[in-house]
């Protein structure tokens, strides 16, 4: 029997406010344990919570970037359950009335694009942090944590592999940063992602049993679990076997899902509207204010600058994927960069070392107008791309201006004919074997002379005029 | 007969994190049954048509603006804790899935 | 002739100190000897702040001294109510679950307070987390009704109401989500008034139940109420829930007079279940306004009868909640032979709640569980609707309404702890005024035959604190019922 699976993802977003969701407390996390904690995110007895409306904005902007309808009235509920992390032993969230529901988001499947449903996105508070590296028997609890903005998004079970899976935490990932609310920084925290996973045999409606993958860490992790637990479902089912529904655990190490143990009360959450709080109403003026706010998001500026700057889908997919990228790309073109050429240095060659250097493009000391630089002494034969590959590594070392480099090195291309020709003079007598090959029809020797003209020049020479010459002289010399 | 069993005393004791004896199994299952048949006399209202009332105020829209205040300084925050280690609140081992 | 110090009303105390006729500290001591001398019977403070309050009413006077003001409540001795957190002493609700809390924060009305100049002598008792009436759930001591020691202070503020009508303290701050200002005034013979919700700032008031729990204070007289709720009223950013309406002087509106103003009587608070004598005691307030001028129209308050089940839904409810942050984590006991967490949470809590705080967690708890929230949580906030609707209907007619404060005058210790439910039901003419978020203000009426004081209950419109303290304060100078000392010392 064929199977297909039937996955729905919920992640959590810390939301970049700079206090958390209902303190003052600032809402770094990494400061030293219980330093960034106040009455209020410790749950001390008679505290209230106060809503940020930087978490309010923010909330808002996502679920506008996803296509979301706003509700004009929501609330905040207390959602019950014990857990030393935390602080009341309830949190704050959204129950029925959550802020944004029904919005989709497109995700990119090699070159297709698929459409994934979003259920809601709707506020609640982060929980502290347990360390279990203390002595004995014994967990530490830091309350950092507790009460920063976290923002959770639901989607419809629209999901239907790992790799959709990978595919639109992507493309959610690229959304948030391009809205800047949240640094979606995985291993840190700031983006947790869970799935509910479940097969069916291909043309059934019915939904099989799911279960619920909690605890990774990564998207690769994601994939690797989604993977795991449909091929886990699937093997269950052929052998007679049949799904429980339950909550699991996604070991790393093993590459493995294992069941955590839950209490059957575990989920009745006694959900109940928050008394502390009153309800947030976003008219449509508000909702416009921020509608107008928003950058050019991901989808939009993937279309226009493909078509403004002539890029195939791939290279625009690429430019686009981080908004620091795209906007570094659009300052080499604006000072007059060729637009194909800038992309290709800019995917090429300055991507490389910023790989090979671990470094964002935002800390780049090649400025975009040294790139455009570059690229126009190509254009102008001052230098070939040989030389410029030495150059743009030298910048990106040093953030020197290209011409300068050039000065200081003596690094100009030969463009004097006549010297290039005494060379070729100096090679052809040099290597008559290979000269006489060439003569006899073997065309590939051709590229040998080449590099060894090249080489005769300390690579200098302007390659264009170099072949030219180099043919003359080969066909001159045979009459 | 009760509103409520002994089973359904000992559901919620477990989701309120409570232990009981038989004995207080026995009364609560007396005393809520009692309370709950009392509240039992809303139902003879039709409230239909009523919204619930789910706040107190009404009020809308009561915020805080993102401003960084300061915090406890650290002895304060622990100042009070059963067990503490001067950095962190220390409780028994926290095992994963622990969550009740 | 010369009134002890310890007898002199808020007014009186803060002119006095104001204009350098006495010192805060004069003033401090002569109600620290009326502790020290009364106290030992009447049981109303938990803790004394001896020094601290010598040193607030030193900084009193030195304002004084200097020119500088020193606040509208200058020298007036506080007594503080267990659940209001105060960075001074411990805040116990009263329970051994935070017998030893220190608050690392003061609340709001703390804050006010002490900035009114306002000294504060220690903190009074309560019924644990304010789950009472009578104030025998409190794990500290028994206090007593100080006109007769053998009955209870009512409750769960008894140990603010007991601390007034005992003269240990001009102004005693309680806290009412149900009753626990107003009843515990009407069984001590005091003015507690328990203002509109959102008045007062909640912040630093542990919860009990948080959509009815409002603070406000308890007094000698009207006009200290006033007084008081002069600084204790006001927005606060801190609490979402608090009006942003401006405060007016309260002692403005103490007129004098009540000619022109609409009295509602509700047919339903004038039944078997009011005790005889207090009916009696009502009625003849009801003809003391009626000779001021005022017009006594009758009305309806149709859902009476459902509001104790309607109250206790809710209250349970949010308590159920309210109360799980006591887990022996971050503050609060911990029992000492918990191996794991869930021991952890099992055994503290199961040994340091009282039987009546885990009897409303298990019921708040079960009304909010899977299947049976929409058949009591929001089965009971749509009542609640119903409820505030009836008062919205009679302030048609009225501009505020009368009856008894409690059924019963004060009674003797356990005679009501056995059942539970018959516990609530004293509570049948104060909790609707929570449930609807009005203001309530109790004021003596009249001792019955064996010597306990009656108390009148006058509920208003939404903010309509002024209207129920002109005619409040009319009252008391017009019916001539002075209860006169209450038979201790
Ligand atoms: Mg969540
Ligand atoms: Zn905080």
């Amino acid at each position: 029997m064929e199977f297909e699976a039937v996955v729905g993802m919920e992640v959590h977003v810390e939301i970049n406010s700079k206090s958390k969701v209902f303190c003052g407390c600032s809402a770094d996390f990494h400061a030293g344990p219980n330093t960034n904690v106040c009455p209020v995110c410790l749950g001390m007895p008679g505290v209230l919570p106060v809503l940020n409306v930087d978490m309010v904005n923010k909330s808002v902007a996502v679920g506008l970037a996803l296509n979301c309808a706003i509700s004009r009235w929501s609330k905040l509920d207390r959602k019950n359950y014990f857990y030393p992390d935390m602080a009341k032993n309830y949190q704050i969230s959204q129950y029925d009335l959550p802020l944004c529901q029904n919005g989709w988001i497109e995700i990119d499947l090699d070159g297709q694009t698929k459409r994934i449903g979003i259920t809601r996105a709707h506020i609640e508070e982060d929980t502290a942090r347990n360390t279990h590296t203390i002595a004995g028997n014994q967990s530490g609890v830091d309350f950092n944590r507790s009460g920063v903005a976290l923002l959770e998004i639901v989607t419809e079970p629209d999901i239907r592999s790992a790799k959709e899976a990978f595919a639109y935490l992507t493309a959610l990932k690229q959304l948030l940063q391009y809205l800047d609310v949240s640094d979606c920084n995985m291993e840190e925290g700031s983006l947790r992602a869970e799935a509910n996973i479940s097969v069916r045999p291909v043309g059934q409606e019915q939904f099989g049993t799911k279960t619920e993958v909690k605890n990774v860490a990564s998207f690769s992790g994601v994939f690797k679990a989604i993977e795991f637990e449909i091929a886990r479902h699937i093997k269950l089912i052929n052998s007679g076997g049949k799904v429980v529904q339950e909550t699991r655990g996604w070991d790393a190490d093993r590459g493995i899902t294992v069941p955590q143990r839950l209490k059957e009360s575990a989920h009745d959450y006694r959900y109940f509207p928050e008394p502390d709080l009153v309800p947030i109403v976003v008219d449509e003026a508000w909702e416009q204010r921020i509608r107008e706010s928003l950058p050019e998001l991901p989808a939009a500026r993937r279309s226009r600058m493909g078509t403004q700057y002539g890029l195939s889908a791939y290279d625009a997919n690429v430019i686009t994927l981080s908004q620091d990228t795209a906007n570094y790309y659009e300052r080499v073109v604006a000072v007059g960069a060729d637009a194909k050429k800038a992309a290709n240095w800019l995917m090429g060659e300055l991507q490389a070392l910023l790989s090979a250097a671990k470094q964002e493009i935002t800390d780049c000391r090649v400025t975009p107008a040294d790139l455009a630089a570059l690229i126009g002494l190509i254009d102008s034969g001052a230098i070939n791309g040989k030389m410029a590959k030495d150059i743009i590594a030298e910048m990106f070392e040093t953030g020197k201006a290209p011409q300068d480099i050039v000065k200081e090195q003596g690094l100009s291309q030969i463009t004097d004919t006549g010297a290039i020709e005494d060379i070729i003079r100096k090679v052809l007598a040099d290597n008559p074997a290979q000269v006489g090959q060439f003569r006899s029809g073997k065309e590939q020797v051709f590229g040998f002379l080449v590099g060894q003209v090249m080489r005769a020049t300390q690579g200098k020479a302007n390659p264009a005029l170099l072949n030219d010459l180099l043919r003359r002289e080969l066909s001159r010399q045979e009459n | 007969m009760s509103k409520i069993t002994k089973q359904d005393v000992e559901y919620v004791a477990g989701l309120a994190q409570l232990r009981l004896d038989e004995a207080a199994k026995e009364r609560l299952v007396r005393e809520m049954g009692d309370i709950l048949a009392y509240m039992d006399q809303l139902n003879e209202l039709d409230t239909s048509n009523v919204e619930p009332m789910m706040h107190a105020m009404e009020m809308t829209n009561v915020f805080r603006q993102d401003v960084v205040k300061p915090s406890l300084p650290r002895e304060e925050a622990l100042m009070n804790a059963p067990v503490h280690d001067g950095e962190y609140f220390i409780v028994p081992r926290i095992l994963e899935g622990d969550a009740s | 002739m010369t009134t002890p110090l310890y007898k002199k009303t808020v007014r009186e105390i803060r002119d006095a100190v104001r204009s350098g006729a006495l010192t805060a500290v004069e003033v401090t001591e002569a109600h620290l000897a009326r502790i020290a001398d009364v106290d030992p019977k009447v049981d109303a403070f938990t803790q004394i702040w001896t020094d601290e309050a010598l040193a607030q009413a030193a900084a009193v006077d030195a304002k004084v001294k200097q020119g500088i003001d020193p606040g509208p409540l200058a020298g007036v001795p506080v007594g503080v109510k267990e659940l209001i957190c105060t960075r001074t002493g411990k805040t116990t609700c009263a329970s051994k679950i935070l017998e030893n809390f220190r608050s690392p924060y003061d609340a709001t009305i703390i804050q006010k307070l002490d900035a009114a100049g306002a000294v504060f002598l220690g903190k009074v008792n309560m019924d644990e987390f304010a789950m009472g009436s009578s104030t025998e759930r409190s794990t500290i001591k028994t206090t007593k009704n100080p006109w007769n020691l053998k009955c209870v202070p009512g409750g769960s503020s008894g140990g603010s109401a007991a601390a007034i009508s005992a003269d240990e303290c001009a102004i005693a701050l309680g806290s009412d989500t149900g009753g626990s200002i107003r009843q515990p005034a009407a069984l001590c013979g005091c003015v507690g008034i328990k203002p509109t919700y959102g008045r007062v700032s909640r912040f630093g008031l542990v919860a009990f139940a948080s959509s009815l729990d409002q603070i406000g204070p308890l007094t000698k007289n009207v006009e200290d109420a006033a007084l008081s709720l002069n600084t204790l009223c006001g927005r606060d950013p801190r609490d979402a829930t608090s009006a942003d309406l401006p405060v007016p002087d309260f002692t403005k509106a103490l007129t004098g007079d009540v000619k022109g103003l609409r009295i509602g009587l509700p047919k339903e608070y004038f039944t078997e279940a009011l005790n005889a004598e207090m009916r009696e005691k009502v009625e003849a307030a009801v003809d003391v306004f009626k000779s001021g001028g005022a017009e006594i129209v009758p009305v309806s308050l149709p859902h009476t009868d459902y509001a104790i089940a309607t109250y206790y839904i809710i209250c349970t409810a949010e308590a159920s909640a309210n109360l799980a942050r006591f887990d022996g984590v971050r503050y609060g006991y911990r029992n000492p032979a918990a191996k794991t967490v869930e021991e952890m949470y099992v055994l503290s809590k199961s040994e340091a709640f009282g039987p009546e705080v885990r009897r409303r967690i298990m019921l708040g708890t079960y009304v909010l569980s899977s299947g049976y929230y929409d058949a009591y949580y929001l089965k009971a906030q749509k009542v609640r609707r119903l409820i505030k609707k009836d008062f919205d209907d009679a302030f048609e007619k009225c501009d505020f309404v009368m009856g008894p404060t409690s059924p019963i005058p004060t009674f003797e210790f356990g005679a009501k702890t056995e059942n539970p439910l018959e516990m609530y039901l004293a509570d049948i003419y104060t909790i609707s005024v929570n449930l609807a978020t009005l203001p309530g203000i109790s004021i003596p009426c009249g001792l019955t035959a064996s010597g306990l004081p009656a108390g009148l209950q006058l509920i208003g419109r939404p903010f309509g604190e002024e209207t129920l303290l002109r005619a409040a304060h009319c009252y008391e100078q017009t019916s001539g019922t002075t209860l006169g000392d209450p038979p201790i010392a």
